[in-house]
């Protein structure tokens, strides 16, 4: 039976933080790809945009998200950066980490790249998200490298971790 | 790593097609996971779904949308389909792709009612989780995905996916 869900890279983040998750020379070799990330970040307030470059560019990226915070839902857009979820952030409660998954379908074609991102930032107090969003990168070149970062020059934290898999439909 | 993530069938389309089906799936799974990437020939649709080519009133869904300034909720009952998008239905424009995901659980059990949800993106347009009801206890052997109207373009692909409990 062919494993056709295949881890490819994963990092977790050391001591000190690290301003980026990297996952660099991603082979063409799959049909879609799936990141699962688990972070936490420096900024201020209690979540904060997890922002997503492809091949080192944040420019020709679109959004639109649904979020809903226990008391109310929204929906806006995005076009800053690239949006790819929510994280925790310094002013949640202590060791709460936000729940990405992103999934990225014919990230080697030769199309503009769509991609979805469901995130959570769940810390049992008054303020928390769940959210929904959908993006398009307009770029046809094949996705090779991807960064993930916090918005607002936020660190993510320590114990952050993120697990980049491929999936091949054949 | 246990192979618990097998790709059933996987197509491009290589001309304009108003429906695509997925046939004779195996009951081997325990759940199907389908994904589809793509546009539609002329004016913006919703994408939608019949199982085993059941055209009668046994679909009902209920959604939670975004448009980008606008969140919402709807529910469609006795349908003859199903929806996979709601805001965010397919463009007609090349460079404007939308992406929907769907989980369909315990397919092949003949017991209950069949549910799935949706995750459909079309960055222009919406986001969408949806969540379906197929009144069938029969279990799943074919899906057909199509659009509300007009055609799904060349280009456009489908991939079925089986997962297993055990």
């Amino acid at each position: 039976m062919a494993n056709t869900y295949t881890k490819i890279a994963s990092v977790s983040v050391g001591s000190g933080g690290a301003a980026t998750i990297d996952f660099s020379s991603i082979p063409t070799t799959y049909t879609d790809l799936l990141i699962k990330v688990s972070s936490r970040t420096s900024a201020t307030g209690v979540a904060e945009n997890l922002l997503v470059k492809f091949n080192n560019s944040s420019a020709t990226f679109s959004n639109k998200t649904l979020r809903g915070s226990g008391s109310a839902a929204v929906s806006y857009s995005f076009t800053t950066n690239g949006f790819g979820g929510f994280l925790n952030a310094a002013t949640s409660t202590s060791s709460t980490f936000g729940n990405t998954e992103i999934y990225i379908p014919n990230y080697a074609g030769s199309t503009n790249k769509s991609f979805s991102s469901d995130s959570v930032t769940e810390n049992n107090a008054t303020e928390a998200y769940a959210l929904l969003a959908a993006g398009l990168w307009s770029t046809t070149t094949a996705i090779n490298q991807i960064t993930l970062y916090s918005d607002s020059s936020g660190t993510i934290q320590q114990y952050s971790t993120a697990t980049l898999y491929g999936i091949s439909n054949s | 790593m246990a192979s618990t993530y097998t790709p059933i069938a996987t197509t491009t389309l290589g001309s304009a097609a108003a429906s695509y089906t997925f046939s004779s799936i195996s009951s081997i799974y325990t759940d199907l996971v389908l994904v589809a990437n793509g546009y539609i020939t002329t004016s913006a649709q919703g994408i939608r779904i019949q199982f085993n080519g059941d055209t009668g009133t046994n679909y009902s869904n209920t959604t939670l949308s975004g448009t980008g300034s606008v969140a919402e909720s709807a529910r469609d009952t006795s349908g003859t389909n199903a929806r996979l998008t709601y805001d965010a239905s397919w463009s007609t424009t090349t460079s404007d792709y939308a992406q929907i995901n769907v989980s369909i659980m315990n397919y092949a059990n003949t017991t209950t009612y069949k549910t799935f949800i949706s995750r459909a993106n079309r960055a222009t347009s919406g986001v969408d989780a949806l969540v379906g009801l197929w009144r069938s206890t029969s279990a799943i052997t074919s899906i057909t995905v199509f659009p509300a109207a007009n055609n799904f373009v060349a280009g456009t692909t489908f991939s079925l996916y089986g997962i297993k409990a055990a």
